[in-house]
């Protein structure tokens, strides 16, 4: 599991992209904002923990269809499958090297982006906070997603459609989290419920997505 | 003699070309009068006016979104479980008339909710689930269409079907937490037996109610013939050519 996890994350940072294409569209979606609701400042530090928190779902997304489908095109994935490791492994290993590539420069990058979009400085602390506790959901999520959709030829599109929906709730707790840490009162249960969503995510999908992917290997 | 024998095809096709036009027929009835009484011989609301008689179509429409996905979900649990071929292509026939019945309640609720409210849409827990759940029609389907072999479709959008109820009622959760509601309490409460609608109100209601529920099970006994039909032509076809 550990060697996959390796070789995977050695093809995501050779192959390029991996780590370099989320980030720079990230970067790029949070530009593009000010461009879409003017340059208030005031205006863009209320939306900008709603902002940080779509875009870095949307760049979660981004690398969501090759996590797969490379595998099973050279068909490395079905030696994978019948290896004695099993299947929720893979899938746990797949959407972890998905985390590190993704989620957690993401995480890292966003108060930095924070600047650009006037995030008050101690809401830095939460975005950062809640796209950790968070952003390993958006990774298991869309790994069902990729499973389901592997063996489609162009399923990018539906992948989408997919996922997106079941990211609802990670995001609504999620920029929840952000957005009282930023204007400074009370969390509530937002970051209980956040952590809720991550561990059972990581918890039980595996399970779904695993079983998904034999049935598409069958 | 059990009642999975009725979910031989053969079987399936036999009873329900019985059945269905008594169904189809009460839907019709149910639906009609329900409505006609609704619409034109009830008294208009005190506050609301007549605006009030637009929930004859938007309460039932909204219910029978919810038990469509519900009855999907049952129907890929026993395809899972005991491969009924015919259980699999019901989930899939109850998914477009569910989705339908999803965009009346919104636009209904649209409509409605422009004198009302004033607004034609509010990010309100009920209304925000709704649409919600109608996009996971939308992966729903969009996953059957995508899939050339059926019976892995039926298995991968089974196993969504699954999934993807629990993403959505943690969403309908979610969005309570999100955003304080403005849409109105229910009106007829299952579990407390009080009601807060007159029942000048409430019996076309309840015959429209059943109504919708009669037409959804006709629309997807059909639509299950159809496809059934379908796959058998394609049986045949593939028998010829080879």
């Amino acid at each position: 599991m550990i060697a996959l996890l390796r070789r995977d994350l050695r093809l995501a940072i050779r192959a390029g992209g991996g780590f370099g294409l989320a980030l720079a569209f990230f970067l790029i979606v949070v530009v593009l904002v000010p461009f879409g609701v003017g340059a208030d400042m005031a205006v863009l530090g209320r939306v900008a923990a709603g902002v940080l928190w779509t875009g870095a779902i949307l760049a979660c997304l981004l690398s969501l269809d090759r996590m797969f489908a490379l595998d099973f095109e050279d068909g490395s994935l079905e030696l994978l499958v019948t290896s004695p490791l099993p299947t929720e492994g893979i899938v746990l290993a797949k959407a972890a090297a998905h985390w590190i590539t993704t989620g957690l420069p993401l995480s890292l990058a966003a108060p930095v982006l924070g600047i650009l979009l006037n995030l008050p400085p101690h809401g830095a602390v939460w975005m950062v906070i809640s796209l950790l506790v968070g952003t390993p959901a958006l990774s298991i999520i869309g790994a069902f997603g990729a499973a389901l959709t592997v063996g489609i030829k162009r399923g990018g599109l539906l992948l989408s459609i997919l996922v997106l929906p079941m990211y609802v709730p990670t995001l609504i707790f999620g920029a929840e989290v952000a957005r009282r840490g930023s204007e400074g009162v009370a969390l509530g249960s937002s970051l209980v419920m956040l952590c809720a969503i991550s561990l059972l995510a990581v918890g039980l999908l595996p399970f779904a997505a695993s079983k998904v992917l034999r049935i598409n290997l069958k | 003699m059990s009642i999975w024998e009725y979910a031989n095809p053969l079987k399936f096709l036999n009873w329900t070309t019985k059945v269905l036009p008594w169904v189809a027929g009460c839907a019709a009835v149910c639906v009609s009068v329900g409505l006609i009484w609704g619409f034109f011989f009830t008294p208009d609301d005190y506050r609301q006016g007549s605006t009030v008689k637009i929930i004859y179509l938007h309460v039932p429409a909204a219910l029978m979104a919810i038990n469509a996905w519900l009855m999907m979900l049952v129907a890929s649990l026993i395809w899972l479980v005991r491969r009924h071929h015919v259980s699999a292509l019901a989930a899939k026939a109850a998914a477009p008339v569910g989705v339908v019945f999803t965009l009346v309640a919104l636009f209904t609720g649209a409509i409605w909710g422009k004198p009302m409210w004033g607004a034609y849409w509010a990010w309100d827990p009920r209304l925000t689930s709704f649409l919600i759940l109608f996009l996971f029609y939308l992966g729903y389907m969009a996953l059957w269409s995508a899939i050339e072999d059926a019976d892995t479709a039926a298995d991968l959008t089974s196993v969504l079907c699954m999934v993807g109820s629990v993403f959505a009622l943690l969403s309908r959760y979610a969005v309570n937490f999100w955003n304080q509601g403005l849409h109105q309490g229910t009106s007829v409460p299952v579990a407390t037996g009080e009601r807060t609608v007159a029942d000048v109100f409430f019996v076309p209601l309840l015959i429209s109610m059943v109504g919708f529920g009669l037409m959804f099970l006709a629309l997807v006994l059909l639509r299950t013939q159809t496809e059934i039909r379908k796959r058998r032509a394609a049986a045949l076809i593939a028998r010829e050519t080879t």
